[in-house]
């Protein structure tokens, strides 16, 4: 069966005081970014097209209302990684990332592999989550919804509170899950991340749309400033591009 | 040697379980043969031996075996819905619940229809109904806001059931429900099993269903939720489960507490600390404890009776000050 290019249709989306008529559309292929201040809406966005979150408007995904799946089949297509996950219990990494199959309701041993290997934890999997740095707990969560291998992955902040290598790896391992012909989308407040990895932008302010597209078309100083407030210096010529505050 | 152990663990609680129902059998103050008792008594024979063992240690060795079975599986279906470790019947406030339900049926005649079903069926109702504000009053699953909302229905119930003894008809009610509180398993004799064997059976049966619920919650509500489950849904029925094993075995043997507490905390490193994999260990284990307790009190000298509750408490207490301790030290 060929794969509609088209992976995810968002139309007029709206959530109470935090959504306002959020349309785009998302590709098979593509890593999508999403920014916007603190409170514009990207965990909104990302909650309500996993189900998580009632919404108004419409959700397709390969051209089906997000409504009319059943959620152990919602939960197949789509994988989300809240921000800011932890264990309840010291469970091992391989626990862990085991947990990503439950939607399929089964432990495919090949599949929990490719995910450790994507995620490159390979060399803890028998370490307790508790003794893992930030760092290393990062690519375990991710790991851990790789291992569903959903073709719409979204991940919230994958990369706060991460040191500069990790935040590469991380950003590595969403854009090469990317490129297999899955749809990605992640928030991100690092711009220069955002413009350096994503395939196109989506920004947010106050709960609307305000510009989708390359990160040379959303990343110019006046829709910056006006979603963040603050002027910015801009330099995507630049390899790696950079985008910071000023 | 903790690779074998948790390798085996289901199997060596079950040998462990018969062993100590075996010794339970042969353990009192006149020795008799627990095979020829066993057969003499299933083969309706009015000999001393058939009495002693069917009709006194018999029913006494599953009433212990079956109250611990469920305290235990309750323990660990509770701590793994609402991630919280300590988590217990006893704690977030199902015991006091059923006890009040018990109480208003021993003093009040309520529901008298129901016969002898009545108490257990009361303890149910009062279990559900504290598991229930209990949940409306934390909302969510956050640690501290658990404990204290099973704090503060405990309070309730306590309160409520303080009313029930201050208006109680009959003048020993204190005292009777005071002593039925503590705990015990003697002299309840089998008609007792027939309401908790099938509570049991359910109980557990609604627990294990929800066994992958309680893995995806390790990981919290929303990412349950995004495995495809139903979080409120399977939260009723894992509480409902819960409810009905504390429900019954309170109703029957009193409170008998700390053991829901307990065993999930000793079996934990033995299964990975996988909130699923604990809850058939946790069951058997809760069992040996139980009966191997109540071993203990009828080793005591005679005279006056240690309460079988009492002594969980007294064993269980200074395991929950060290679990304070542990946690304590964590946010140091």
């Amino acid at each position: 069966m060929a794969l509609n290019p088209t992976l995810l249709e968002v139309e007029q989306l709206s959530v109470s005081k935090r959504l306002n008529g959020v349309t785009f559309t998302h590709q098979r292929g593509e890593l999508l970014g999403l920014i916007g201040a603190n409170g514009a809406g990207k965990s909104t966005l990302l909650h309500a097209i996993a189900g998580l979150q009632e919404s108004m408007g419409s959700i397709k995904i390969n051209e089906h209302s997000i409504n009319a799946i059943p959620p152990h089949e919602r939960a197949r297509t789509v994988g989300i990684q809240p921000q800011a996950v932890t264990s309840a219990w010291a469970l091992t990494v391989a626990d862990i990332v085991a947990l990503g199959r439950m939607p399929w309701g089964d432990e495919d041993e090949a599949a929990i592999e490719r995910a450790i290997e994507r995620a490159g934890i390979s060399e803890f999997r028998d370490r307790i989550i508790d003794q893992l740095s930030g760092g290393e707990r990062a690519r375990v969560w991710l790991a851990r919804v790789l291992a569903g291998e959903p073709q719409l992955l979204l991940v919230d902040e994958p990369i706060a509170s991460l040191d500069i290598h990790y935040q590469l790896a991380v950003m590595e391992v969403l854009k090469n899950y990317s490129r297999e012909n899955n749809g990605v989308i992640v928030a991100i407040h690092d711009l220069s991340l955002a413009a350096r990895f994503c395939d196109r932008l989506c920004l947010l302010d106050k709960g609307e749309l305000i510009a989708l597209g390359t990160p040379a078309e959303v990343l110019t100083e006046a829709l910056l400033s006006r979603a963040y407030g603050i002027p910015v210096d801009i330099d995507l010529d630049r390899n790696p591009p950079v985008v910071l505050p000023r | 040697m903790a690779r074998l152990i948790t390798h085996y663990l289901t199997p060596l609680l079950i040998f462990f379980l018969l062993l100590i129902a075996w010794i339970s059998l042969a353990y009192g103050s006149t020795s008799v043969g627990v095979f020829d008792g066993l057969s003499a008594w299933f083969n309706n024979e009015q000999t001393e031996a058939a009495l002693i063992i069917g009709e006194i240690r018999l029913p006494r060795t599953l009433l212990a075996l079956i109250v611990g079975a469920a305290l235990g599986m309750s323990g660990a279906a509770l701590q793994g819905l609402l991630r919280n470790p300590l988590a217990e019947p006893g704690l977030v406030g199902a015991s006091q619940g059923a006890a009040l339900g018990a109480a208003t049926v021993f003093y009040y005649g309520v529901f008298a229809a129901l016969g002898t079903l009545a108490t257990a069926v009361a303890g149910l109702l009062g279990a559900i109904a504290a598991l229930f504000f209990m949940l409306l009053l934390s909302g969510s699953g956050r640690p501290a806001l658990v404990i204290m909302a099973g704090l503060a229905i405990s309070t309730v119930a306590g309160a409520a059931l303080a009313v029930v003894l201050n208006f109680a008809p009959n003048p020993y009610a204190m005292q009777e429900l005071v002593f039925w509180l503590m705990g015990s398993v003697s002299n309840r004799g089998l008609d007792s099993l027939i309401i908790l064997f099938p509570a049991l059976i359910i109980g557990c049966a609604l627990i294990l269903s929800q066994r992958r619920l309680l893995a995806a919650l390790s990981l919290g509500e929303p990412v349950a939720e995004s495995m495809g489950f139903s979080v409120k849904k399977g939260s009723r029925i894992t509480v409902l489960g819960a409810a009905c094993l504390v429900g019954s075995s309170v109703s029957v043997a009193g409170a008998i507490g700390f053991i829901g507490l307990l065993v999930p905390h000793m079996l934990r490193p033995f299964v990975g600390h996988r909130p699923d994999k604990l809850l058939i260990p946790a069951a058997l284990l809760g069992a040996i404890l139980v009966c191997l307790a109540d071993i203990a009190v009828r080793g005591m000298p005679l005279g006056r009776e240690l309460k079988l509750g009492v002594l969980t408490s007294l064993i269980g207490a200074p395991f929950f000050v060290w679990l304070v301790w542990k946690e304590r030290k964590k946010w140091l």
